[in-house]
C-alpha cells in the first residue's frame, strides 16, 4: 500500500483510507511484538526524503543540535495511544516559531504542527500529546526558528496498527460524549515563569482508515484539524492536526503566566464542529 | 502440538473444584481423553491439507455434561498454535452448545471432533463470550453446520472494526499452516440483554454485560449444574487484559460476586474455579491499577510516567505481565483521566 512517491501515497491514502486500519489485535491476544512481515517496513523503503521535500523543499535541516528534544517510547505499549513529548529549552524559547511532529511511516505523516504565539513564554516550551503509529517508524520533531532555520530530532518507535480507528474501546460512549472537553491546570502557582496545562477533547478522531473488511465500507475520516489555545487574548499556540493524533486528542503544554491566566481553547473538526473550553483561575 | 496431560492440568484446578468432581473426572476417564484431529472428517479440507494432522482438543468434564478445553497461557505463537484460551461445550438431550471456539479454524475443528466422540447430538449453537480472536476465530469450523452463532449485540460491530487486523496479525504470529481456513464468522444472534437457549433438559442463560473486559462481554450460565462461563471477565494465572473499561469491569465484578455459582469457567486459567473466590485476584489487580493511575493523575504525572511505575507490585502474581500490564495501565490512564 505504499509507494516510494510520497506525494502520491499521501494523497491516495488521505483521500481513500487504507490499510493503516484497525487496532492491534489485543486483549489476551495482543500481538505485542508484531511480526516483521506485517509491521516492519523494508529497510530500503526510506520515505523521509519524499516527506522532507514536500514539507521543506531543499531547506537545510540541522539534526540533533540541542535546540529541541523528543521523548518517545522505544516500543509502544498501545500503538493507538503513544505518548510523545517535545521540549524546546528556555535558551531557545524566544526564537521558537513552530514545531512539527512527523510519523514518517503513517499514511498521513504530519501528525501536527504547533505554531507558537506570544503567550508561549520564555521558559522551557513543552508540548506533550498522544499519537497513533501504524508501523515501525521514525518519529521526527522539527523546530522552525524565527531566523527561518530548521532543527530536527528523531526517535525510532516500534509500534504497529495504531492508525486504526477501532482503538475505541467503547464506541457508543465515545460518540455519545463527542465534543466534551476538559481543561486542567497543572501548576496553580503563578510565580514561576512557566505554567503548565492540559486540554482533552472527547473525539474519535476517525482516521478514515477503519476499513470494514466484510462490507468494504469505511468510516469516513473525521478528526480535530485545528486548535487554538489562548491565555486571555494572547495566543499560546495554534495547532493544525491530522489523523495521527490519537482518539480523544490530549495536549499538555507550557505557557507564560500573565493577566488573570484565563485559558481558552477552541478546536474545530473536519465536519466544522467547533468545541471550546475555558479555565478561569478561582478568585480572579 | 503438545498438550499437557489432563491429569496434570487437573493439579492446577483441583483446589478450585470439589474433591468429588475431581475424583469423578479421573475415575470416569474423561480427564485423560484426547483426540487426534478430526479435520479431515469435519470439514476445512483445505486447512487440513496443509496443516499438521495432530491438532487435539483435550477436554475435562467439569460438571455433568459440561466440558472444558484448557488453553495454555501465552500469545499466539507457532508453539501453541493459537491454543491460548479456554473453550467448552454443554451437551443437552437435544443439542450441543459450544462456548468459544479457540484461536484458529483448526482448533475449532478439533473441538468439534472431540464433541462428536462424546455425543451424537448436533451442535446447534456457537456462543462467543467476547470479540478477542483467541475465543472467536475457531467459529469457522462450525460455519457449514447451519448452527446459530450467538454473541453480545455489540460483538458484530466490534469484530467488523477489527477483522482485518485480527486476521493479519494472528496469522503472522501463529503461522500460515496453523491459521489455515480461519476467517471471521459473525454472530447471527445478537443479545441485547438476556437470552435463553434450551438444549433439551437443560437451559443456558446468556447475559449481555455492560462494558468491562471489552464492550461486548457475554456470560453463559448452565442452569442445570450452576456452571458459569465468565469468558475473560475472569483470568487466573494470565494477567487480566483491559480492552474495555476498568471502572466497568470492577463494577461488574462487584455485581457478579454475590451471584451463586457452583463453579465458573474462566477465559484463561483452570478449567473450573470456585466462585466467588476466583474473582478476588482479578479484582485486586484492577484495583491496584486503578488506584495507582488515579494517584498519578491527581498528582499531575504523565501517562508515560504512570506506565513505567503503576502496578509493579502485581508483577509476581501473574504470567504474561510484561506482555500486557503496561498496555493495561495506558488504557486505564486514558479512561480515568476523564473522571
Amino acid at each position: 500500500m505504499r509507494t516510494k512517491n510520497t506525494r502520491v501515497r499521501t494523497r491516495l491514502l488521505g483521500v481513500l483510507t487504507i490499510v493503516c486500519a484497525a487496532a492491534m489485535a489485543m486483549g489476551s491476544l495482543a500481538i505485542v511484538t508484531p511480526s516483521p512481515s506485517v509491521a516492519q517496513a523494508p529497510l530500503d523503503d526510506d520515505v523521509w526524503p519524499g516527506i522532507r521535500k514536500e514539507l521543506y523543499a531543499a531547506r537545510p535541516i540541522a539534526e540533533d543540535d540541542g535546540t529541541l528534544t523528543l521523548e518517545a517510547p522505544v516500543r509502544a505499549d498501545d500503538a493507538a495511544v503513544v505518548p510523545i513529548t517535545m521540549r524546546v529549552p528556555a535558551s531557545m524559547a524566544a526564537q521558537a516559531k513552530a514545531l512539527t511532529l512527523v510519523i514518517e511511516k503513517n499514511p498521513m505523516p504530519v501528525a501536527a504542527t504547533f505554531t507558537y504565539g506570544p503567550a508561549a513564554g520564555n521558559g522551557e516550551r513543552m508540548i506533550s500529546t498522544r499519537v497513533r503509529i501504524d508501523m515501525y517508524s521514525n518519529v521526527r520533531a522539527i523546530l522552525e526558528t524565527t531566523d527561518g532555520k530548521l532543527h530536527m530530532v528523531t526517535k525510532f518507535v516500534k509500534a504497529a496498527g495504531g492508525c486504526s480507528a477501532p482503538a475505541l474501546k467503547d464506541q457508543e460512549q465515545a460518540l455519545a460524549e463527542l465534543g466534551k472537553m476538559k481543561l486542567r491546570l497543572h501548576s496553580q502557582d503563578q510565580s514561576p515563569i512557566v505554567q503548565e496545562a492540559q486540554v482533552m477533547i472527547r473525539h474519535p478522531n476517525y482516521s478514515g482508515m477503519q476499513m470494514n473488511q466484510l462490507t468494504g465500507l469505511y468510516i469516513p475520516a473525521k478528526y480535530v484539524e485545528a486548535m487554538e489555545v489562548k491565555r486571555g487574548d494572547e495566543v499560546v499556540f495554534t495547532m493544525s492536526g491530522g489523523i495521527s493524533l490519537s482518539e480523544n486528542p490530549n495536549i499538555r503544554f507550557t505557557y507564560a503566566p500573565g493577566g488573570d491566566n484565563e485559558i481558552v481553547v477552541t478546536a474545530k473538526d473536519t465536519d466544522g464542529s467547533v468545541f471550546t473550553a475555558r479555565h478561569t483561575p478561582k478568585g480572579s | 502440538m503438545k498438550h499437557a496431560n489432563s491429569i496434570e492440568q487437573s493439579d492446577c484446578y483441583s483446589s478450585s473444584i470439589t474433591r468429588q468432581t475431581f475424583l469423578r473426572l479421573v475415575l470416569n476417564g474423561t480427564a485423560t481423553l484426547s483426540f487426534a484431529a478430526a479435520g479431515l472428517r469435519f470439514g476445512i479440507a483445505e486447512a487440513m491439507a496443509q496443516a499438521p494432522a495432530t491438532v487435539e482438543a483435550n477436554v475435562i468434564e467439569v460438571a455433568h455434561g459440561v466440558f472444558v478445553h484448557q488453553g495454555r497461557h501465552g500469545v499466539y505463537a507457532p508453539d501453541n498454535g493459537g491454543d491460548i484460551c479456554n473453550t467448552g461445550f454443554i451437551i443437552g438431550d437435544d443439542a450441543v452448545a459450544v462456548v468459544d471456539t479457540g484461536g484458529t479454524a483448526l482448533l475449532g475443528a478439533a473441538l468439534k471432533a472431540r464433541i462428536s466422540t462424546l455425543t451424537d447430538r448436533p451442535v446447534r449453537y456457537v456462543i462467543n463470550t467476547h470479540m478477542h480472536p483467541d475465543h472467536v476465530l475457531g467459529n469457522a469450523a462450525f460455519k457449514a453446520d447451519g448452527c446459530q452463532f450467538v454473541g453480545h449485540e455489540k460483538l458484530a460491530p466490534a469484530l467488523l472494526a477489527r477483522a482485518e487486523r485480527y486476521l493479519a496479525y494472528n496469522k503472522a504470529a501463529v503461522g500460515e499452516k496453523a491459521f489455515a481456513g480461519t476467517e471471521i464468522v459473525l454472530p447471527t444472534v445478537g443479545v441485547a440483554d438476556h437470552h435463553e437457549i434450551d438444549l433439551g433438559g437443560r437451559t443456558l442463560a446468556l447475559l449481555a454485560r455492560a462494558t468491562a473486559h471489552t464492550d461486548n462481554d457475554l456470560t453463559v450460565r448452565d442452569e442445570k449444574t450452576g456452571t458459569l462461563f465468565t469468558g475473560d471477565l475472569i483470568f487466573s494465572g494470565h494477567v487480566p487484559t483491559l480492552d474495555g473499561s476498568i471502572r466497568g469491569w470492577l463494577k461488574l465484578l462487584a455485581e457478579l460476586e454475590p451471584a451463586a455459582a457452583e463453579r465458573i469457567v474462566p477465559g484463561h486459567g483452570p478449567a473450573a474455579m470456585n466462585w466467588p473466590a476466583a474473582s478476588a485476584p482479578v479484582k485486586r489487580y484492577l484495583e491496584v491499577v486503578a488506584a495507582g493511575v488515579r494517584a498519578a493523575i491527581a498528582s499531575g504525572r504523565t501517562m508515560r510516567d504512570a506506565i513505567e511505575t503503576v502496578g509493579e507490585s502485581e508483577r509476581a502474581n501473574w504470567q504474561l505481565f510484561d506482555e500486557f500490564h503496561r498496555r493495561n495501565v495506558s488504557a486505564a490512564f486514558a479512561e480515568l483521566e476523564w473522571e
